[in-house]
């Protein structure tokens, strides 16, 4: 059953649940933290009103910096302006930045150890149409292999809003993973939010027969999945890892401890992401049966989003074939 | 900036010459480096941080300074030497280059040695950089402040796209307060520049994107602090001095020579001195400036 505690969206399971773009929440956040904090600068590569930066550029004009199609300049300029005490904010889409400036941002924001925030929108399969050059599915790999980053990749938008405000108080590099597609709303005002903190959002404590740890807009998938198990008198509890890096290590533990068995769900290929991360301190620690959901090691292409997640192997039923899997490996 | 006399260029000229002895012992002692575009950035060095920049380097954090970004961070050993003899930290800390836990990393890194604006290695960063410090600069103050954003890069390094587009972003910005001086030695690893990727007309290049240029000998004291005090008068655009250097300055066998770029002196190099000799008679010519003196101790 849902975790009271985390008090999330009471219409969860409403056929038409409130579905907003994970985006919109960032635009929302930086805005109002523009408004907190006159450190806040905002910088874009010719993509500010589908990245919303637009909200903060339209209301602090003399704050945002349009640097053009030059995402490697974009990071740089940025840690300059860290330099000189700002916050910046960067945005993009996520396949040009942190696609293309991987290493400005590893030398110029992060062995420089400038606190500049990434914001890389459009990430995932579920860009769509678009096809498989726009298809950001190795973005938390590469983020999270730089020393000193934070990576965080928010279920919906209202976790992307917080997420957004707590990153500048964090004084160290972040990377925020956005999606551009409506996304369902999993969470209230209300919800708990810490960065680095995991929220058990499905589940109660104690023992289950399978964990699943999920991160993004995949999170509401296996909420689902959870749901349709329970009611076969399959226990299964779903872990929300917004903070891939640093990963919440003792929920995890308390996850693999409690359920034996663990199901890893993103919009993202397997090397690399949440699940790498996941199975790199458990293996070390309790080491405990995984199945992966994600990306296989291939690009994607055109459709519509709903295609292309089950296509390549997201969907709601890979989860919950995933979830049967490795309750027999247990 | 003061006004530059005779007396002041000769004691410049000395610190110059201090600042190569420097390199040599810090690259011999080190075992590896890059010798020739220190050497050749010797002067430029010497100008700025014994004449030009607002700096304290007692108080290296001092909010009211110029700030120093160095692109080209494989020169590093220049700027660790002209940061030493103006007071930053004790010369014989220059010993410690490129050694275990040494402030002075082979590249540079602001989190060993902290009075540094910021770390390179990655060449064409640099600008970029500059052009964020300079933005904040006028966010912040406006046409009021008095600060200067002083880049060093490499000519080989304008290679890199990301320069363009920073060259591009400041000229937009017309962010007077940027003066970059660029290298200009000729020679990049795998030959002469204008043979591995031609650069010029490079003054041209900088004017079409909104820049002030200045073209000089960037070993002529006078015409080097005369340039910045006329990209310094510049208001509304940013500006560019391009240094012609002679890489490897100061050691004969050094000069002009891209064989030299990534060598140290003790290194075996067809055509050139022994191995065994090369030490010995770089720090000769550079104590003796040349010849012109005849005792070492003089």
């Amino acid at each position: 059953m849902i975790n009271k505690l985390q008090k999330l969206n009471p219409k969860l399971w409403d056929k038409d649940i409130e579905q907003v773009p994970i985006r919109k929440g960032f635009g929302e956040g930086l805005l109002a933290a523009g408004e907190l904090d006159e450190r806040v600068v905002g910088l874009c590569a010719d993509l500010t009103e589908s990245t919303q930066m637009h909200l903060f550029r339209n209301k602090f004009p003399h704050r945002f910096i349009e640097i053009g199609i030059a995402e490697q300049n974009l990071a740089s300029v940025a840690s300059g302006m860290a330099a000189m005490g700002k916050v910046p904010f960067i945005t993009s889409y996520a396949m040009f930045s942190p696609g293309r400036n991987w290493e400005q941002i590893r030398t110029t924001i992060c062995y420089n150890n400038r606190p500049v925030i990434i914001a890389g929108s459009h990430a995932g399969i579920s860009v769509g149409p678009d096809g498989g050059t726009h298809q950001a599915i190795e973005d938390l790999a590469i983020m999270r292999v730089i020393p000193k980053m934070v990576v965080i990749s928010p279920c919906d938008h209202i976790e992307a809003r917080k997420a957004t405000l707590a990153s500048v108080g964090l004084k160290a590099p972040v990377y925020i993973r956005l999606a551009r597609e409506k996304t369902p709303v999993i969470t209230t005002e209300d919800s708990p939010f810490e960065i680095g903190k995991a929220n058990l959002v499905y589940g109660v404590e104690g023992k289950a027969d399978v964990g699943i740890i999920a991160t993004g807009a995949l999170v509401y998938r296996a909420l689902k999945v959870a749901e349709k198990f329970n009611k076969e008198k399959i226990t299964v509890k779903v872990l929300n890892v917004h903070t891939i890096k640093p990963l919440d290590e003792k929920a995890v533990l308390e996850l693999a401890k409690d359920c034996g068995a663990l199901v890893t769900v993103e919009e993202h290929q397997i090397a690399g992401g949440l699940g790498s991360a996941v199975a790199e301190y458990l293996s070390q620690h309790i080491p405990t049966p995984i199945e992966f959901v994600g990306v296989r090691d291939v690009f994607g292409q055109s459709g519509t989003p709903d295609e292309l997640l089950e296509y390549y192997g997201m969907g709601e039923s890979h989860i919950e074939e995933a979830v049967q899997k490795v309750m027999k490996r247990k | 900036m003061s006004d530059l006399t005779s007396e002041k260029i000769e004691l410049l000229k000395e610190k110059a010459n201090d600042i190569r002895i420097s390199i040599i012992e810090m690259l011999v002692a080190a075992g590896s480096g890059h010798s020739a575009g220190p050497l050749g950035m010797a002067d430029v060095f010497t100008a700025l941080y014994f004449h030009v920049l607002k700096h304290e380097p007692t108080n290296p954090f001092w909010e009211g300074r110029d700030r120093v970004v160095l692109s080209n961070g494989h020169i590093c050993p220049v700027l660790y030497a002209a940061m030493a003899h103006s007071g930053y930290f004790p010369v014989k800390e220059l010993l410690t280059l490129r050694k275990f836990q040494s402030r002075l990393q082979g590249h540079p890194h602001r989190e060993f040695l902290p009075y540094l604006e910021n770390s390179s290695g990655p060449l064409g960063s640099g600008l970029s950089q500059i052009v964020g410090m300079a933005l904040v600069d006028r966010i912040d103050n406006g046409q009021t402040s008095d600060k200067f954003f002083y880049c060093l890069t490499g000519d080989g390094e304008l290679d890199e796209g990301q320069n363009w587009e920073a060259i591009m972003l400041a000229g937009k910005e017309r962010l007077g307060k940027i003066i970059t001086i660029v290298d200009r030695n000729n020679i990049q690893i795998d030959g002469y520049t204008e043979d591995v990727m031609p650069l010029e007309s490079l003054s041209h290049k900088f004017e079409s994107f909104g820049w002030h240029t200045e073209e000089i000998d960037g070993h002529n004291f006078q015409a080097i602090i005369e340039a910045v005090g006329r990209a310094q008068a510049v208001f509304d655009g940013p500006s560019v001095i391009i240094a012609r250097t002679i890489p490897g300055k100061g050691v004969s066998y050094m000069e002009r020579d891209f064989k030299w770029h990534g060598n140290i002196p003790g290194t075996d190099i067809a055509g050139e001195p022994a191995k065994a000799e090369q030490v010995t008679i770089a720090l000769h010519e550079l104590r003796t400036l040349g010849g012109q003196i005849r005792s070492e101790h003089q």
